[in-house]
C-alpha cells in the first residue's frame, strides 16, 4: 500500500490543480436530497458526503447516447466506425459505484470486445472516496461486500476529519498527485486512524438482508415461480427507472439517425430497458417476457443469478438506487427477504 | 469530446451486393447476396447475420443457403417490420451491409454418419434450408435422411421448386403437411406432429432438428421423445431479437444464455429447464 496524506485545507488546491489539467467530475448537490456527477472546477462545488447520485458514473463509461458509426450512402453502404471519448478524472466515487464499473468492465471486455467502451474507459481516471457510514437505509452494500475498497480505482480517499488518507493504487494515480506538492507522507497515527475506521465499519456495516449472498443464486432457482414476482409485477409501472439508474444495467438498443439529406447519418447506441414490453419482442409479434412479473424476475436474476453463472460475479453493487428511485416503492431488500421467506416455507 | 475513427469495430459492416432476388410468396422474398471483393461469408449452416441498411437499421436474418455454395449466400426475408419492409424494396445491384456470421449453427460434424429428421414449420424452413442443402450436397456422409415440412396453406409454401426436388429424390424420405388445404392440394392436412409417427426411428443413431414458430416446438419435441429420441439429440433453433449479435445488448437473453452467441441452435436438454425458452 502506498499511502499519502492530503490535509483538508488543501483539497481545493488539489481539485483546482486537477481541473487545470483535465475535466474533473464529482458529486454535486442538486436539491430535493439528490446528487449528480457533474463537471467541477473547485472543491466548494463538491459534496463529499452524498447519497448515491441519481445516475451512476456509468454515464461516462457507457453514455446514454453514443455514435458507433457515421455513414454515407450516396454511393453505396459506406461507413466509418468512430469512438467518442473524453479524458477526465472522476473524483469521489463510492465503492459501490467502483464495483459497478468493474461489472461493466467484465461485460465489455468479454469477447467480442467492445472497442467503444474500452477506448473510453482508458481515458477515465477514478478517485474513490470511502463511505465511513451508511448513505441511507436503501443500501445493501454490506450484503454484496462492496462497502470496503478493493481495487478498481487509481486513488482512494478516506476522510478522517482534518485530512484524507489517499491510497495511491496505480502509476496513473501517482502521476495525478505528482507535482502538486500537496500530499505528505503518512505518519503512524494517520494509518492507525485508518485501521480504527475500518474496524468501526465492520460494526456499522452488517448484512442488511441477513441472507448470505452466496445462497442467492440457488434461492433464485428455487424461487423462480415464487409469488413475490407476481406481487412486484402487479406494482411495477414498467417505467425503466431501475435499469437507468443501475450501475450495472448495460442493455442497449442500436438505432440510425439520418441527416436531413437522408443519405448521411449516424448509427447510435442508446440505453434500453428490459423492463419495457417490446424489449424481448421479435418482429413476428411474439413477446418472450410479456408480463411485468416476467420482466421484474428477469432483472433480479440478472443481478443475483445469471452473471454468477456466466462470470462468477454478482451484478448488484448494493447502491440502493433501484429501490430509491422506484415510483411503486419496489424495494430490493424486501423483495429478496420475501423470496427467502417463500422458499423457506416450501 | 474527442472523436477518433477506428477499424475492427464490432459494429463495422461489410458491404455486399444483391445479385439475384426471387419473390417466394406475397410476404417473403429471397435475396442472393455476395460480399464485396469476392470474399466468402464462410458460415456454418444455422448461423445468422445482422443485415444492415443505413437509415433503416439492422435486423438479424438467418442464412438460408448452404456454405457449400461459397460465392454468395441467400437471405429469405419476410416483410414484417421497418427494416424488412425497406429491404423488400431492394433489387439486383443494390447494396446491403452485413455483420457476422454470428452464433452457433447446427453441429454438422456431430451429425455426420447419423440418421436425420429435419423438421421445419413456416418460416423455419429458411434457417433449416442451410442444413438441408448442406446435407444434400454431402449426402453420402449421412445416414437415413427424413425431411418433414409444415405450413399454414399450400400458398404459404416456401421454396416450392426445391421442395419438389427433395420429394423426388430416392435418398430422402420427404413428407409435408398443411394446416388448411386448398382444393388442388393432394397432400396431408393437419399438424406437422402427425407426420412423425410415419418415420422409422432408431433412437441412438437419430438426430432430430426442429425449426419453427414457438408453438410448434412443444408438441413436436413431445412426439420425438415418445419415439425415444434422446434429449441431447434433439436440436432446435430459437428465434429471439438478436439486436447486436455480440452477446451484449440483452434483447435475446434467455436466462443466463445469450441466444446470439450461445445459440441460436441448442440441444433440447440445454434449454428444457429454462422456462420460456420454448
Amino acid at each position: 500500500m502506498n499511502y499519502k496524506i492530503l490535509q483538508k485545507g488543501n483539497l481545493d488546491n488539489f481539485i483546482t490543480a486537477l481541473s487545470a489539467r483535465m475535466k474533473v467530475v464529482a458529486p454535486v448537490k442538486r436539491g430535493y436530497g439528490n446528487y449528480s456527477f457533474e463537471d467541477v472546477k473547485n472543491s466548494k462545488e463538491i459534496s463529499l458526503k452524498y447519497v448515491p447520485t441519481v445516475l451512476p458514473p456509468k454515464k461516462y463509461f457507457m453514455p446514454q447516447y453514443e455514435t458507433l458509426i457515421e455513414y454515407d450512402t450516396k454511393t453505396g453502404q459506406k461507413m466509418q466506425a468512430v469512438v467518442e471519448f473524453e479524458k477526465m478524472v472522476l473524483f469521489g466515487v463510492h465503492t459501490c459505484d467502483i464495483a459497478g464499473i468493474q461489472c461493466l468492465d467484465i461485460v465489455f471486455t468479454d469477447r467480442p470486445r467492445d472497442l467503444n467502451y474500452l477506448i473510453r474507459r482508458n481515458e477515465i481516471l477514478i478517485i474513490g472516496i470511502e463511505c465511513n457510514e451508511y448513505c441511507d437505509s436503501f443500501a445493501n452494500c454490506a450484503m454484496m461486500d462492496t462497502h470496503m475498497p478493493s481495487g478498481g480505482y487509481d486513488i482512494f480517499f478516506t476522510d478522517l476529519g482534518d485530512y484524507f488518507v489517499a491510497d495511491i493504487h496505480t502509476q496513473a494515480g501517482d502521476d495525478l498527485i505528482n507535482g502538486t506538492n500537496l500530499f505528505d507522507e503518512p505518519k503512524g497515527y494517520h494509518l492507525k486512524a485508518l485501521d480504527a475506521l475500518r474496524l468501526k465499519k465492520r460494526e456499522i456495516f452488517r448484512n442488511e438482508v441477513g441472507i448470505d449472498r452466496n445462497e442467492l443464486p440457488d434461492l433464485f432457482v428455487k424461487g423462480f415461480e415464487a409469488n413475490v414476482w407476481n406481487d412486484i409485477g402487479k406494482r411495477c409501472l414498467a417505467c425503466g427507472n431501475c435499469t437507468n439508474v443501475c450501475p450495472t444495467c448495460y442493455c442497449f438498443d442500436v438505432d440510425d439517425i439520418p441527416n436531413l439529406d437522408l443519405k448521411t447519418g449516424k448509427r447510435v447506441r442508446i440505453w434500453d430497458s428490459c423492463q419495457s414490453e417490446p424489449f424481448a419482442k421479435v418482429a413476428g409479434g411474439e413477446s418472450f417476457r410479456k408480463e411485468r412479473s416476467d420482466r421484474k424476475r428477469h432483472r433480479f436474476n440478472r443481478k443475483f443469478k445469471y452473471p454468477v453463472d456466466r462470470n462468477n460475479h454478482f451484478f448488484c453493487t448494493g447502491c440502493g438506487r433501484c429501490s430509491r428511485t422506484c415510483m411503486a416503492s419496489i424495494n430490493l431488500k424486501e423483495t429478496i427477504r420475501q423470496l427467502y421467506q417463500e422458499c423457506s416455507a416450501l | 469530446m474527442n472523436k477518433i475513427t477506428i477499424n475492427n469495430s464490432s459494429y463495422e459492416i461489410k458491404r455486399a451486393k444483391i445479385i439475384k432476388t426471387r419473390k417466394l410468396t406475397e410476404t417473403e422474398k429471397l435475396f442472393d447476396v455476395s460480399l464485396f471483393n469476392g470474399e466468402s461469408l464462410d458460415h456454418e449452416p444455422g448461423q445468422f447475420i445482422e443485415a444492415s441498411l443505413f437509415g433503416a437499421g439492422e435486423a438479424p436474418i438467418s442464412i438460408a443457403s448452404s456454405p457449400t455454395r461459397r460465392d454468395s449466400f441467400e437471405l429469405c426475408v419476410r416483410a414484417i417490420g421497418k427494416f424488412t419492409t425497406a429491404m423488400h424494396r431492394l433489387d439486383v445491384g443494390d447494396e446491403i451491409g452485413v455483420r457476422g456470421p454470428f452464433g452457433k449453427g447446427f453441429p454438422v460434424r456431430i451429425l455426420f454418419g447419423k440418421d436425420l429428421i429435419l423438421i421445419a414449420g413456416g418460416l423455419g424452413i429458411a434457417p433449416l434450408r442451410s442444413l438441408i442443402n448442406f446435407v444434400m450436397d454431402n449426402r453420402r456422409d449421412f445416414g437415413i435422411v427424413n425431411i418433414l415440412l409444415g405450413c399454414k396453406t399450400p400458398q404459404n409454401m416456401l421454396f416450392g421448386d426445391e421442395v419438389e426436388k427433395w420429394e423426388k429424390r430416392m435418398d430422402v424420405n420427404f413428407n409435408c403437411s398443411v394446416d388448411q388445404a386448398s382444393p388442388e392440394w393432394a397432400g396431408n392436412v393437419g399438424l406437422i406432429t402427425s407426420l412423425i409417427p410415419g418415420v422409422t426411428i432408431i433412437p441412438d443413431r437419430t438426430f432430430a432438428v426442429v425449426v419453427g414458430p414457438p408453438v410448434m416446438y412443444k408438441f413436436v419435441i413431445k412426439e420425438l421423445i415418445s419415439k425415444k429420441v434422446p434429449e441431447n439429440q434433439i436440436l432446435v433453433s430459437l428465434e429471439r431479437h438478436m439486436k447486436c449479435g455480440l452477446g451484449k445488448c440483452g434483447h435475446c437473453q434467455i436466462h443466463s444464455i445469450y441466444c446470439c452467441q450461445d445459440g441460436p441452435v441448442f440441444t433440447y436438454d440445454q434449454i428444457k429447464n429454462l422456462k420460456g425458452a420454448i
